[in-house]
């Protein structure tokens, strides 16, 4: 800590330097004549940054803006969604001067962040999956997050085509709307291929909890799902357990093909360095920030791990026509008419949902053929 | 809906074979401090001791391929964990309690900092014995897959508890943890023979972790635990000391764990909150069906810091 200190005093007196030459304070918004301003970007993570998941993900993304020319990256990791975070912001910010924060968890945006951005009105803050509203939010935050339901409703497709049950499988950490909105499309995804398939979901209630991840994913096998996925922060166990025992599995936030060898069908992942690198160079240019920053596999947030030797030829030409849909951006995952699993029309007939859709990101319903409940 | 499920007989299955898999950290670690406190001192570090256990484990099986030299390399560090408690709490006026609790989270520290570069890497696992070979249904073999450390721990609870009554050693430890001033009437060293209580404990315990990052679920990271080692130490008092009240415990809260996993399963989907909760107040409502106003604690031993 101490070396971090010291390290970051300098760092902070380099960047106080390089705002006040170009005329400015934060560099954050300095002229456009400044084309490499120093800027140092703090990163907070909820977990180990190699996980072979979600911080994994954000972590390679803030490696690759460490190389940018006059980008110094400080992170942290294993800051629990508590008022933790606001005293490693804080940190980072009178410490460290930092000037651009990315807290990239899900709980860090309600209240946490917000309160640290009312506070620090000159500092930016980028929020990783947060719903920022205009006019509700102050304008120094915003959010940035990847369609990456559309991969899961590839994820779906490979599965379709592997599975002889007609029953995939899907570990779920929490029911709030991106993890709702995957299981969703992972199951509209084998049911374009197939509508006899169900999916069976269980909510383990935690975002990492090691050893009921393992027990509802061998739960999952013993009803007979042979096809597992999963959304909870490291998919390592859910992924080793199902290899394990047989089933195959598709792969989420980063690439686990290395993990289950010949049983990974695919997997949707993210590809946050373009995200990172797009909010440096515009801060480095001096232009302003997105407040509310989206995209998906055709925009380079998301992309999808290579197939596996198990995808028949069949599946594979369904995938990649499905993909070469969804890159020329006109592809819904949701088509009405929809219903939920308690018999309610969710998207009526003739509504196609795009992507960006903001319904979407408010998504509480599960579509009808998803065995399973969000309370 | 289809015949590859086996429906609702997946709940009582799954309580079983939960029981197995998940209880042997409970047992491995309630036997542990079970010696501990039988020679009268508590240590409440075994959360710790079981972390840095998961992650020895898996760091010298990265290391040099064999799960088996991990689990003896968890042992040697519980075993050097639970001597540096015992020699601390030799010293007049500390508490173990207090020290207990510095040394958890000490071993959580020390855990995460070495334990950093093992994340990624995967090790090989600890063998199993497949004892479910008769048996046609999928699902029956593989909760059947039974790892030999689970075997190893019910030999060593009877072991125990056996020895607890007819050994020199049980007796010696007995007397120590009953009276320290009769264990120095008969010329015992009581601190001497709570070091080694709390350094056998400390080895015990760190099995417990070699047994979640080698066996199940098998992969070391920080989350790994989640408790478990806490909860554990809480077990000993409800089965009132006792190593076989320990092992049958541990299966209950194992079984009782994989209750909210199963029923979702099934289509039971409603409260799984509640459903998770399940060892938790199932714990409850035995100690409270089992206490009593008018006597003490049974089988606690008397010179525990925790009953006096």
């Amino acid at each position: 800590m101490t070396k971090l200190l010291s390290m970051n005093r300098r760092s902070f007196l380099q960047t106080s330097a390089a705002g006040l030459a170009a005329g400015t304070v934060p560099a954050l918004f300095g002229s456009g004549a400044a084309a490499q301003t120093a800027l140092t970007v703090g990163f907070i993570y909820v977990g180990p940054k190699d996980d072979y998941g979600y911080n994994q993900a954000h972590a390679e993304g803030a490696a690759v803006i460490k190389a940018m020319p006059g980008v110094t990256l400080v992170e942290e990791e294993n800051v629990p969604e508590t008022v933790d975070v606001q005293k490693t912001m804080e940190s980072m910010i009178n410490l460290d001067g930092a000037t651009l924060l990315f807290p990239t968890s899900f709980g860090y945006f309600d209240p946490h962040m917000l309160a640290m951005a009312a506070k620090h009105p000159d500092i930016q803050f980028r929020h990783c999956g947060g719903l920022w509203q205009a006019g509700k939010n102050p304008m120094n935050t915003g959010s940035y997050f990847g369609y990456i339901g559309q991969g899961q409703y590839l994820n779906g497709i490979a599965a379709a085509y592997a599975t002889k049950s007609k029953k995939i499988g899907f570990v779920a950490a929490k029911p709030i709307p991106q993890v709702v909105q995957n299981i969703n499309s992972f199951l509209l995804g084998a049911r374009s291929v197939d509508p006899a398939i169900t999916c069976q979901v269980i909510f383990t209630g935690e975002w990492s909890l090691a050893v009921k991840e393992a027990e509802a994913t061998n739960a999952l096998i013993d009803q007979g799902a042979d096809v597992i996925t999963c959304h909870v922060d490291s998919p390592k166990v859910v992924v080793e357990t199902a290899a394990g025992r047989g089933a195959f599995v598709c792969g989420y936030h980063a690439n686990q093909s290395a993990l289950a060898k010949d049983k990974y069908l695919t997997g949707a992942e993210w590809a946050w360095g373009n995200v990172y690198t797009n909010f440096i160079k515009s801060a480095q240019g001096g232009q302003k920030l997105g407040n509310f920053v989206r995209g998906g596999l055709k925009d380079g947030f998301v992309k999808m791990s290579p197939l596996g030797p198990a995808v028949s030829a069949e599946g594979r030409k369904k995938f990649d026509a499905t993909l070469a849909e969804i890159m020329a951006g006109k592809f819904s995952v949701f088509k009405g008419p929809i219903k939920d699993n308690k018999g309610n029309v969710v998207v009526t007939a003739g509504t196609a949902l795009p992507e960006d859709a903001i319904e979407l990101e408010s998504m509480g319903y599960l579509v009808e053929g998803v065995v399973g409940s969000t309370s | 809906m289809d015949d590859s499920g086996i429906g609702i007989w997946g709940v009582p299955l799954a309580i079983f074979s939960g029981a197995i898999r998940v209880s042997t950290p409970f047992i491995f670690v309630s036997l542990g401090e079970t010696i501990t406190e039988r020679s009268g001192r508590i240590n409440l570090g075994l959360e710790g001791t079981l972390v840095f256990g998961a992650m020895t484990a898996y760091a010298v099986a990265v290391m040099t391929g064999s799960p088996a030299l991990g689990v003896l390399a968890a042992m040697a560090a519980g075993a050097v964990f639970g001597t540096i408690h015992g020699w601390i709490c030799k010293w007049p006026k500390v508490n173990d309690i207090a020290i207990g609790i510095a040394m958890m989270q000490f071993g959580l520290g020390l855990a995460f900092f070495l334990g950093k570069s093992f994340i990624q890497p995967v090790a090989p696992k600890l063998p199993s014995i497949p004892l479910g070979g008769w048996a046609s249904s999928p699902q029956v073999q593989a909760a059947l897959n039974i790892n030999v450390l689970f075997f190893i721990g019910a030999a060593l609870a009877v072991f125990l508890w056996w020895a607890f009554k007819n050994t020199r050693v049980g007796l010696i430890l007995r007397v120590v943890g009953d009276s320290t001033d009769a264990a120095r009437a008969m010329g015992i060293h009581p601190d001497r023979i709570r070091l080694l209580a709390t350094a056998v404990g400390g080895a015990l315990a760190a099995i417990g972790g070699a047994y979640l990052s080698l066996y199940y679920p098998g992969s070391w990271n920080e989350g790994i635990s989640s408790g478990q080692g806490l909860m554990a130490v809480a077990l000993v008092i409800f089965a009132r000391w006792n190593p076989i009240g320990c092992f049958l415990a541990a299966l209950l809260f194992g079984g009782a764990g994989a209750l909210g996993p199963a029923l979702q399963s099934v289509g039971v989907t409603q409260g799984y909150y509640l459903f998770y909760a399940a060892p938790y107040v199932l714990t409850l409502a035995i100690l409270i069906a089992t206490s009593s106003p008018t006597r003490s604690l049974a089988g606690a031993p008397g010179a525990l810091s925790l009953t006096k």
